[in-house]
């Protein structure tokens, strides 16, 4: 199993309602240390065979990720082969 | 004058823009995503709705559909398009008009008759206003708020390619309460609320959105005029 983790997060300057929604619903919770809340998305890309770090990069600059808006990170999970075991 | 309208799952409002063509004197032709063929129309309309669901982000995958790659080439082309909601997302994720559609500021979904004051004239969707005219048409959208760099934003003003603004209020914290805007070449033009909604008294607020579609058929008629001598159509 190869597994490639992108992550997606809105880029810095553009405002995020929903983080905002949610830092606001903190105090109910009893927090109230939290300055900031931003969410973003997390895809997992399993690969039949060997992960293509480019594939991968290319899907998720065309696809994954609005440039105009978004950044995207990327990396191989090499847990990914562990834990697909485990639950297999 | 043959106005195609593409239907996507989870095109919601195609009907209506079907028959806001037919309202405004035009023939509707119903295109379907999975065509690349857009059977010789001369101008598309790309109606609102949650194309596949909204999945990823609204217009995302839409964009990559087999009829997407066809307009795209074609707008390049000149091919008048117009966007209508998540037709306007389409466009922006296509990059054939730059900035995004996001999450209302406020997130909730606003449904309401909205008021724009019209900006530039000079595109193939708008030539029959006058600009700083201010129209009523209908606005009903959870991801409408437009955002872009400052740079863009100035770009657009400067260019004059704000096609309308919000008045009387943003219904969802557009950026310098922008409404609609449109390409460099004035062909493509992406609007969040809907004017085939508003084009008929029974069931719009206002007859303000017919403009629109007739802008298009005077821009093809003058199109076809300035190509075969007399003015004759297709």
């Amino acid at each position: 199993m190869a597994r490639v983790v992108v992550d997606v997060m809105l880029k810095p300057e553009i405002l995020d309602p929903q983080g905002q929604a949610v830092a606001n619903a903190l105090p109910r919770l009893g927090v109230s240390d939290v300055s900031s809340v931003r969410i973003g998305r997390r895809i997992e890309i399993e690969f039949a065979g060997e992960p293509d770090l480019d594939t991968a990069r290319d899907i998720a600059d065309k696809l994954l990720a609005n440039p105009v808006i978004e950044d995207f990170s990327i990396r191989v999970d090499e847990s990914a082969g562990d834990a697909a075991q485990m639950s297999a | 004058m043959r106005i195609g309208v593409v239907t996507f799952p989870g095109s919601l409002d195609d009907g209506d823009a079907a028959r806001a063509v037919r309202i405004a004197g035009g023939e509707a032709v119903r295109l379907w995503h999975g065509d690349a063929d857009i059977h010789g129309v001369d101008a598309v309309v790309l109606p609102g709705g949650f194309s596949y669901g909204d999945a990823l982000r609204c217009g995302a995958i839409a964009r990559f559909a087999p009829v997407m790659e066809t307009i795209a080439d074609a707008a390049r082309g000149g091919l008048p398009v117009l966007g209508i909601c998540n037709g306007f997302q389409i466009l922006c994720e296509a990059h054939l008009l730059p900035g995004a559609l996001t999450r209302n500021q406020h997130l909730h979904f606003r449904n309401r008759d909205q008021h724009l004051r019209v900006g530039t004239t000079s595109t193939a969707w708008t030539n029959v206003f006058t600009e700083g005219e201010e129209i009523l048409i209908p606005v009903k959208n959870g991801e409408g708020c437009f955002v872009a760099d400052e740079r863009t934003l100035d770009e657009l003003e400067g260019e004059g390619r704000v096609v309308a603004r919000y008045a009387r209020g943003n219904p969802n914290g557009s950026q310098r309460d922008i409404a609609a805007i449109t390409n460099a070449a004035g062909n493509v033009v992406g609007i969040m609320p809907h004017p085939e909604h508003a084009v008929e008294a029974l069931t719009g607020p206002s007859l303000d959105g017919l403009g629109f579609f007739t802008s298009a058929l005077r821009h093809l008629a003058g199109a076809a005029g300035g190509q075969l001598t007399g003015g004759a159509t297709r």
